[in-house]
């Protein structure tokens, strides 16, 4: 007599899973999913990202981890700890590389068999969030992202934007990209909105203002920090540098944004608990 | 992991780009794509035949004669291309005895109809083709957005349909006799990247202009997409670094607000032995003109990044030049 136990799928302890969208490249989605895991370490959570970008991989430079290894264990491939808390825990190509400059020149096939293998063999244990990190766009890495976690009933996406017309354009089409797939659009980023010169406070609108606030409410979805996130070059320097940005610069212009749009998602999960 | 070939569809259940039944299926209807599908019918297959014979095809009938062709990429998203294609096109243009083409092969975010003042217009199909949309007498443009029939339809397609209709854009497009031929195109190393290459002929292309910002996070994906470009055999003309540096209107203090941690384009080129072909400051008015589908060489003539723009285009047509050049004494 055989017994077949059902394997436990690696994603079975993951409370939630939340994918960063946007339409736009350069909005700052692995900024997002990176500002987002620290703070909400801090608020006490278990984190993992999963970085589905295969051509530009940012998400291991953010966390200084970049020249790691992935090692293999029982349950399939252990991800990239961030410190010795094992409170963030990685998983991006970019650990995969032999060499970091080199080039992953795929087609869609072939990206397609890597994502479903991050999906299904990363022995990701308990974690309360996993956020997924994607390329811009609509096709097959977000295809593939969304049909693998499908089983595992994604909480729903965040969409990156900057102000401009140009940007909120792109991200127009990802929120019917979500409409399409069935993913619950949680909020609007509204990102680099606003720089103010450091050396006389003058508030400059470098890449136009208000888009993303406008998209969120021609879309009936929240527009998440309830403000904009503005552009801080101590953030682009803490990204740079793979530091806390949350710990080390809780005064930087960009952190109440940051911290709300954390909140924010809190308070969302705290609601669908009860 | 070995790959699993997927002729997969899209998220609704359809019959394929290159089927009979593209566009006409039941499962077409109120598709966002059908009008785009049922435009091109019948495309071969773009996997069949090699890239030879893709090449050659897609060389013989939509792109007669072009004399320059240019290729716009960056590894990371976001830094400028489509920006830099825009002003590159009207630069050129500028010449009103050259005749430019601009082809923005972005399928999932075509920005170029928008930053060309061009949002809304539609391709039309004559005997001899499709039709691109003209800006000026001297410029045309193509681009998906134009097949789209509204702003929030997304193009929801894997690697295969894309590279078929990238193959359309090249075949069946009227573009007539060309001097310079820009192709703007998405970040990354992918289908697209690797199709337009070969439906073009790596031989053909003068160069690739790579766009980055100053930052690490950008540079590491655009020494990736130089590697690309060795890989494939695709000369590079140069490199521009985008937003560096902003300079306050009110106190003209400089900021760099993505600050070039390990050495910017600079550094690169310098250790790649690679052409830097020029820094472009932050200025709002760059992203306000291409919101309003204004030229910002037009527009804010005085601007230092305008300056940085027209020399870049500068030695990128030197660089033309000089190409044709050598060509001619091979023949």
């Amino acid at each position: 007599l055989f017994s077949f136990l059902p394997e436990r799928s690696n994603l079975a302890g993951v409370r939630h899973i939340l994918l960063v969208l946007s339409g736009k490249g350069g909005v700052g989605k692995s900024t997002i999913s990176t500002e987002l895991a620290l703070s909400l370490r801090h608020s006490g959570k278990k984190v993992g990202i999963l970085d589905v970008d295969l051509c530009g991989p940012s998400i291991p430079r953010m966390f200084r981890v970049q020249d790691n290894d992935v090692h293999q264990c029982d349950s399939g491939w252990v991800p990239v700890f961030v410190d010795q808390d094992k409170s963030i825990s990685l998983m991006s190509i970019g650990f995969l590389l032999e060499k970091p400059d080199d080039a992953v020149v795929w087609r869609g096939p072939k990206k397609n068999a890597l994502i479903k293998q991050f999906v299904a063999d990363v022995a990701w244990g308990d974690l309360d969030f996993l956020i997924v990190d994607t390329p811009p766009g609509t096709s097959d890495e977000h295809i593939s992202t969304v049909e693998a976690l499908r089983p595992y009933k994604p909480l729903g996406a965040i969409l990156v934007t900057t102000p401009q017309a140009v940007s909120v354009g792109d991200v127009r089409r990802e929120l019917m990209f979500c409409k399409k797939t069935g993913l619950q659009v949680l909020g609007i980023v509204e990102n680099m909105s606003g720089f103010v010169c450091p050396h006389c406070s003058e508030c400059t609108n470098i890449f136009s203002k208000g888009g993303g606030e406008e998209l969120a409410k021609h879309a009936g979805v929240p527009f998440l920090g309830e403000c904009c996130v503005p552009l801080d070059p101590q953030l682009s320097q803490s990204l740079e540098e793979g530091r806390d940005f949350i710990r080390e610069f809780p005064k930087s212009s960009a952190f109440p944004a940051l911290a709300h749009i954390a909140q924010q998602i809190l308070d969302g999960m705290s609601q669908r608990s009860s | 992991p070995a790959p699993v070939f997927q002729r997969s569809v899209s998220v609704a259940d359809c019959p394929g780009t290159s089927s009979a039944q593209a566009g006409r299926a039941a499962a077409c209807q109120g598709c966002p794509n059908q009008r785009l599908c049922a435009a091109g019918a019948a495309a071969p297959d773009p996997g069949e035949g090699g890239p030879e014979a893709a090449g050659a095809e897609a060389r013989g009938a939509g792109l007669r004669a072009v004399r320059h062709t240019i290729l716009v990429l960056s590894g990371k998203g976001g830094v400028g291309k489509s920006t830099f294609s825009a002003l590159l096109a009207h630069g050129l243009a500028a010449d009103e005895a050259k005749q430019v083409a601009l082809l923005d092969i972005d399928i999932c975010g075509p920005s170029i109809p928008k930053m060309m003042g061009l949002e809304g217009e539609q391709v039309h199909q004559s005997g001899s083709g499709w039709s691109p949309v003209y800006v000026e007498e001297n410029l045309g443009v193509m681009s998906v957005g134009f097949l789209l029939s509204s702003p929030d339809d997304a193009v929801i397609w894997r690697g295969p349909k894309k590279n078929g209709l990238i193959k359309q854009f090249l075949r069946d497009v009227d573009w007539g006799e060309i001097d310079y031929l820009i192709v703007d195109t998405p970040p990354g190393t992918s289908d697209e990247h690797l199709s337009i290459v070969q439906y073009l002929g790596a031989a053909h292309v003068d160069g690739a202009v790579i766009i980055t910002t100053p930052q690490e996070v950008s540079l590491q994906d655009v020494r990736k997409e130089i590697n690309f470009c060795h890989k494939v055999k695709l000369p590079i003309i140069g490199v521009v670094e985008n937003m560096s540096g902003f300079i306050c209107p009110k106190c003209k203090n400089e900021s760099q607000i993505f600050p070039p941690t390990t050495g910017g384009a600079e550094k690169m080129c310098q250790n790649l032995n690679i052409s830097l072909l020029g820094k472009v400051p932050l200025d709002p008015q760059i992203g306000k003109s291409c919101d309003k589908g204004q030229s910002f060489l037009s527009e804010a003539p005085e601007s230092p990044a305008s300056s940085s723009y027209r020399s870049i285009i500068q030695r990128i047509q030197e660089y033309c030049d000089q190409h044709q050049f050598q060509g001619e004494k091979i023949i």
